[in-house]
């Protein structure tokens, strides 16, 4: 007779690596991401071009990799993206305008989780409020969100500019508007999963402890709806990031030298049939970044789920 | 079901009011000037008037009702007397745009068949592709289909549309030739040819926006079909001696069917807020054209109404899908 092999069950930390590794298309997302992320904040340190900077002569210059096929296209090493049609360095305006969308994804992501996270547990955890905030959602949920934007953005552009300066207006308008319309779906799940938490034990023992309310969202309640957070999290990034390039791409986004991947996209499309690769440049960039962090949230859907692991 | 029917249909007033307000309000706080681009040798007190005239004087809470009475009692006697012949709207004032000084409607009028025709012609292709998709993966869960199907469906999910529609034209209509670049809205069917070339310069913007709801209602349709093919009652169906396919398409889909409805009637809206970029794209004047001109002139009354205009397609069709969830699925009723 065989004896049952008994191993210590997986701490839960161990379990949510050992999923989340057996998920091969989040962890690919997730390194895309983070290299996307070192590429763009380290990015103009390796590579000290002024995106701003004009040279007219070396305009319309074409990456470097268009010289395999066309030997007389006009090509430089010190441009190896190419430059455009006034002579700016598209690699230092990729760069530049990868820090942007990526400062306003994350941003905004945050905003909407705060925003999210604070109705949700005031839904879920005081029952007087219940009612009245997930009306209040439901709302939300059915205002035409891209029409409002843009008359947000348009309409609000000329005093914010005035006061915060033509580009820190801008990344406060966006910000503000793509997270204060995002927070919904984060506010539902928290709500849902502050609900069945606080009927468990040990809230209740909590409870019987004396600990005040705050402290047992704080200590008991938010640790443990970190997941479901953290999942809408990467979903609230790639809706930041790609809203904001439809914005730029409409022509209501930041101010005209300011590159932004969803601008540099729009600027070229006029020209695309001489020049495609300043089409595909930021679109690949905001589609692999987008696709990347999708990924990523479907591995951390399955990993951060314990049906899934401790099986 | 009727009083659940009622009770969604009550549930309407307050958000139609509500949205109406916060556009109304939006517009409102907003400091834009209509008279901003009225010459600055137009002496104070005839701007003043000329103001009065576009209804600017009243304080806000009377613009805001009088607007809420022209959009929902004398547009609609509008469209009646046009209907019928009859005369009910005679001596109302109807929303009139500030650009073109003509009612806000009968621009809407001409310009929303261009979007109906892209955007249902869009999700109707979509939602066709997007079902078998769905079942065969569900189906064989994890095959190389599958793992294609979900590859092809973030892809559809991450890729935005004002990235596609480039990327297709460069490609077909540059490179290959095979369609228009630009959708020609004054194109008129008469013949064969002329069809066929109507057919062409939709294909595009069609694919466009079919991606996007293809890769949505798929991966709904692949959890939704996952979820029943494991239920009691399929086992039975195939203990009985059903064949598979009887099987699949009697039990397990009629069943995965209930939620995926409600997902394509509320996904609509959201197609119609994404069409305003793929008619930027291929420069179809729609209303999503006209809404980016109308912000770009300052003509208030004209983006309130269309703003107002695609809020209530959300609201109607979360009804309809709510509704169609009560039929399909009688235990949600709650009565």
């Amino acid at each position: 007779m065989t004896r049952p092999i008994l191993r210590p069950a997986p701490s839960p930390r161990q379990g949510i690596w050992d999923q989340f590794k057996k998920h091969k298309g989040a962890l690919i997302g997730g390194l895309v991401l983070a290299l996307m992320t070192l590429g763009v904040l380290l990015g103009d340190m390796l590579w000290s071009l002024d995106p701003q900077a004009l040279d007219i002569r070396a305009r319309d210059m074409r990456p470097i990799y268009t010289a395999l096929w066309d030997n007389g296209a006009k090509v430089q090493w010190s441009h190896p993206l190419g430059t455009d049609n006034l002579g700016r360095d598209i690699l230092a305006n990729m760069i530049a305008g990868g820090q942007t969308s990526m400062a306003v994804g994350w941003v905004a992501m945050a905003l909407s989780l705060l925003i999210g996270t604070i109705v949700g547990v005031l839904a879920g955890y005081v029952r007087m409020l219940d009612g009245a905030l997930m009306r209040f959602t439901d709302l939300m949920l059915s205002l035409p969100i891209l029409p409002l934007l843009l008359i947000a953005v348009t309409l609000f552009r000329a005093p914010l500019h005035s006061t915060l300066g033509p580009e820190r207006g801008m990344f406060v308008l966006i910000v503000g508007v793509v997270g204060l319309t995002s927070w919904m779906q984060t506010a539902r799940i928290v709500r849902s999963e502050v609900m069945s938490l606080k009927q468990r034990e040990f809230i209740l023992a909590a409870r019987s402890a004396g600990t005040r309310p705050l402290a047992i969202i704080w200590r008991h309640l938010l640790p443990n709806v970190l997941s479901p957070i953290m999942v809408s999290a990467t979903l609230g990034l790639a809706t930041a990031i790609i809203t904001e390039s439809a914005l730029s791409f409409l022509g209501v986004g930041f101010p005209p030298d300011y590159p932004t991947w969803g601008k540099m996209l729009a600027d070229a499309v006029s020209r695309m049939d001489q020049y495609p690769e300043r089409v595909v440049l930021p679109g690949l960039a905001i589609s692999l970044t987008v696709l990347s962090v999708n990924y990523l949230g479907d591995g951390l859907r399955d990993a951060l789920d314990p049906r899934v692991w401790q099986k | 079901m009727l009083s659940y029917t009622l009770r969604r249909l009550l549930f309407m007033v307050p958000t139609l009011l509500f949205i109406s307000l916060v556009i109304f309000l939006l517009l409102d706080l907003a400091p834009g000037d209509p008279m901003a681009q009225v010459p600055l040798t137009v002496p104070p007190e005839v701007k003043e008037r000329m103001r009065e005239a576009l209804g600017l004087g009243d304080p806000v809470h009377l613009r805001f009702v009088k607007w809420l009475v022209q959009f929902f009692w004398v547009e609609p006697m509008v469209l009646l007397d046009h209907l019928f012949g009859t005369g009910f709207s005679e001596g109302y004032q109807r929303i009139l745009s500030w650009q073109t000084r003509s009612p806000v409607m009968a621009t809407v009028a001409e310009r929303l068949p261009q979007t109906l025709w892209v955007v249902g012609m869009a999700y109707v292709v979509g939602i066709l592709i997007a079902l078998p998709i769905g079942i065969y993966s569900a189906y064989r869960q994890y095959s190389v289909f599958d793992q294609a199907g979900t590859f092809i469906t973030m892809i559809g999910f991450s890729i935005p549309p004002f990235f596609t529609g480039p990327l297709l034209i460069m490609v077909f209509a540059v490179q290959l030739k095979w369609f228009p670049t630009v959708y020609d809205t004054t194109h008129e069917i008469r013949d064969w040819n002329s069809f066929v070339f109507q057919l062409r310069q939709m294909v595009l913007p069609v694919m466009v926006l079919s991606l996007q709801t293809t890769a949505q209602i798929s991966r709904f349709m692949r959890a939704s079909v996952l979820e029943n093919l494991n239920e009691d009652f399929v086992r039975t169906a195939r203990a009985k001696g059903q064949s598979e396919l009887r099987v699949v398409l009697r039990h397990v889909v009629r069943n995965s069917m209930i939620p995926v409805v409600t997902a394509i009637a509320l996904g609509l809206p959201s197609v119609f807020g994404g069409a305003i970029i793929t008619e930027v794209v291929f420069k179809v004047n729609g209303i999503g054209d006209q809404l980016l001109t109308a912000l770009m002139t300052n003509d208030m009354p004209t983006v309130q109404t269309l703003a107002f205009l695609i809020a209530v397609l959300i609201v109607c069709f979360n009804l309809l899908a709510d509704v169609l969830y009560g039929i399909l699925d009688p235990r949600i009723r709650y009565d």
